[in-house]
């Protein structure tokens, strides 16, 4: 009994996913049909409604978007983690880790307005236009950071005692046994999460949509405006209609792969936990 | 065995209470038409079918020319259409249930008082791009346009006679309050939202200013009146003069009880006469 419901939960998930794969492919169908898929690489412009369908850009910034911000947050997320378990007293590593904690629930929308009214005006004073690849990576950084910071703690917490204790055995430096025999023995825990994280910083909408500009060009500089594939999808879908709408089905496709390739990308690493 | 009887009698019941709930619906009024009209449409057609329960109410998008198209076939009862009537077009009748404008937003602090026709153009098309050249303080222009199938960015275009692959923003935003927002946070910015949100916010002390286009007051009130350029009327449109739901229909769709769902949709109400 307990099998058979177990085993229908299981297939329902599984038919979900693929529901929703094959949905993306049969409604981006007719546009793949009659346009060339060269198309999303050669045309000179993203301009659905006049027949230009240039995706490459959107890719791109949802690359750099998504890279810029995993190159601030893991050091960032990695010196907390250690901080909480290794460096602060008790009472502050609590306390620290609460906040983190905390950062993790903050709703997305809200990272997205903090961003438009405070962040972009500041940027703006730098440099105009404000809304730009460096407003929606340091937004993303802000909310993977207690991604990578949580999972890579509890690697961390979960490295055995005796590691250490031969490791302080051996007269190790603290950094030297962190350096020697934590990295190694939490590598799996730490780069799971950091695979989780640029998922999630891959396929964040909203935030990013209130602060990235949302124009599709390849940036000069960190201070022009990009948009992203999931930014492209919240942006447009509302009044899309026909090929245009297709489009933006394609860009949800593109959005699903990056993000298969993630996930098995972390299966493979989880494969190899022990090599 | 007897569980799959009692899942056969269940799927029946519900088969049954299926047909009998779309035979209680007993009359059926479809729309088709523009995209900008029919959000407004579908929250009207909603509080009808609240009010005339067994009316079904079906909305459906697909332009302004769809909606012509398909009164004029009988596909649809009645056509929704974002722009005044052709001359072309006097075989049918058509019914004005909301206004919409839009105005140029730029921020409190910019000492830009008006702008051109031939201004704003050269400002989307990257030609002038610093406030210096019309007048103002000496700093870039922030341009921000709206995403691409907005209603608000096509009633631009088809104003100031431009293809949307010659505007060069800076900035792409999606809805009205998103727009006013990135205006109020960049002192050098320039963008357009529905007059109604605009009007609303900055009575409300949110930093923006709204210019007049040549030369009339971007307002509510000069919308109404049909003096404001930068507008359109919202219409509905019929085959032949209304009669029976269709005309109760396009009765509500004017009357005061859905001024409150025109204005949360940023149109400007028509005056009840």
């Amino acid at each position: 009994m307990l099998n058979s419901i177990l085993r229908a939960g299981a297939v329902i998930s599984a038919l979900v996913m693929i529901m929703i794969l094959l949905f993306l492919v049969v409604e981006s169908w007719p546009v793949l049909t009659h346009i060339s898929p060269l198309q999303f690489f050669t045309d000179d412009s993203w301009h659905p409604l006049e027949g230009a369908y240039l995706l490459m850009p959107i890719l791109a910034g949802t690359l750099y978007a998504s890279i810029g911000a995993m190159v601030l947050a893991i050091p960032l997320g990695m010196a907390s983690a250690l901080f909480i378990v290794y460096y602060a007293p008790p009472y502050l590593a609590l306390w620290y880790k609460r906040l983190i904690e905390l950062l993790a629930g903050i709703p997305s929308v809200v990272f997205g307005f903090w961003g438009l009214t405070t962040l972009v005006p500041l940027i703006n004073q730098i440099h105009p236009p404000g809304a730009s690849l460096l407003a929606g990576i340091l937004i993303l950084t802000l909310m993977i950071l207690p991604t990578i910071t949580l999972t890579a703690y509890a690697a961390f917490v979960a490295v055995p005692d005796e590691y250490l204790r031969n490791a302080t055995a051996l007269g190790m430096s603290r950094w030297g046994m962190i350096r020697g025999v934590v990295f190694p023995a939490a590598r799996a825990g730490v780069v799971a999460g950091i695979i989780l994280a640029a998922g999630r910083a891959i396929g964040e909408t909203m935030a990013i949509l209130m602060v990235a500009g949302n124009v599709v060009q390849y940036p000069d500089s960190l201070f022009d405006p990009i948009r992203t594939l999931a930014a492209n999808i919240a942006l447009e879908m509302a009044y899309a209609m026909g090929d245009h709408r297709a489009v933006l089905f394609v860009s949800g496709l593109t959005l699903m792969f990056l993000v298969m390739v993630l996930s098995s990308m972390a299966g493979w690493l989880g494969k190899n936990r022990h090599a | 065995m007897l569980g799959s009887k009692k899942f056969l009698v269940f799927c029946l019941v519900f088969f049954v209470l299926g047909l009998m709930s779309a035979n209680a619906i007993s009359q059926r009024l479809v729309l088709t038409g523009s995209s900008t009209v029919a959000p407004l449409v579908g929250e009207i057609a909603r509080r009808f079918e609240l009010l005339n329960p067994g009316v079904r109410i079906d909305v459906q998008t697909g332009g302004s020319s769809r909606g012509i198209n398909d009164t004029r076939n009988g596909i649809a009862a009645i056509g929704m259409v974002s722009r005044a009537l052709r001359p072309s077009e006097n075989d049918l009748h058509g019914f004005t249930i909301a206004l919409d404008g839009i105005s140029m937003i730029v921020h409190a602090k910019n000492t830009v008082s008006a702008l051109s026709r031939q201004q704003v153009i050269d400002i989307y098309t990257g030609r002038i791009t610093n406030w210096k050249a019309v007048g103002g303080s000496g700093a870039r222009i922030t341009v921000v346009n709206k995403a691409e199938g907005r209603s608000t960015l096509e009633l631009f275009l088809s104003h100031f006679k431009l293809r949307n692959s010659q505007v060069k923003p800076h900035i792409i935003i999606g809805d009205n309050p998103q727009g006013i927002k990135t205006i109020a946070g960049n002192p050098n910015a320039i963008g357009y939202v529905s007059i109604g949100a605009a009007e609303y916010e900055a009575e409300r002390g949110v930093p923006i200013r709204l210019l007049p286009l040549d030369g009339v007051d971007a307002s509510v009130a000069n919308v109404r009146s049909g003096d404001f350029p930068l507008s359109r009327q919202l219409n509905l449109i019929t085959r032949a003069p209304p009669v029976g739901l269709s005309q109760r229909f396009i009765e509500f769709a004017r009357s005061e009880q859905v001024h409150d769902l025109i204005e949360a949709q940023y149109f400007v109400p028509i005056e009840a006469n």
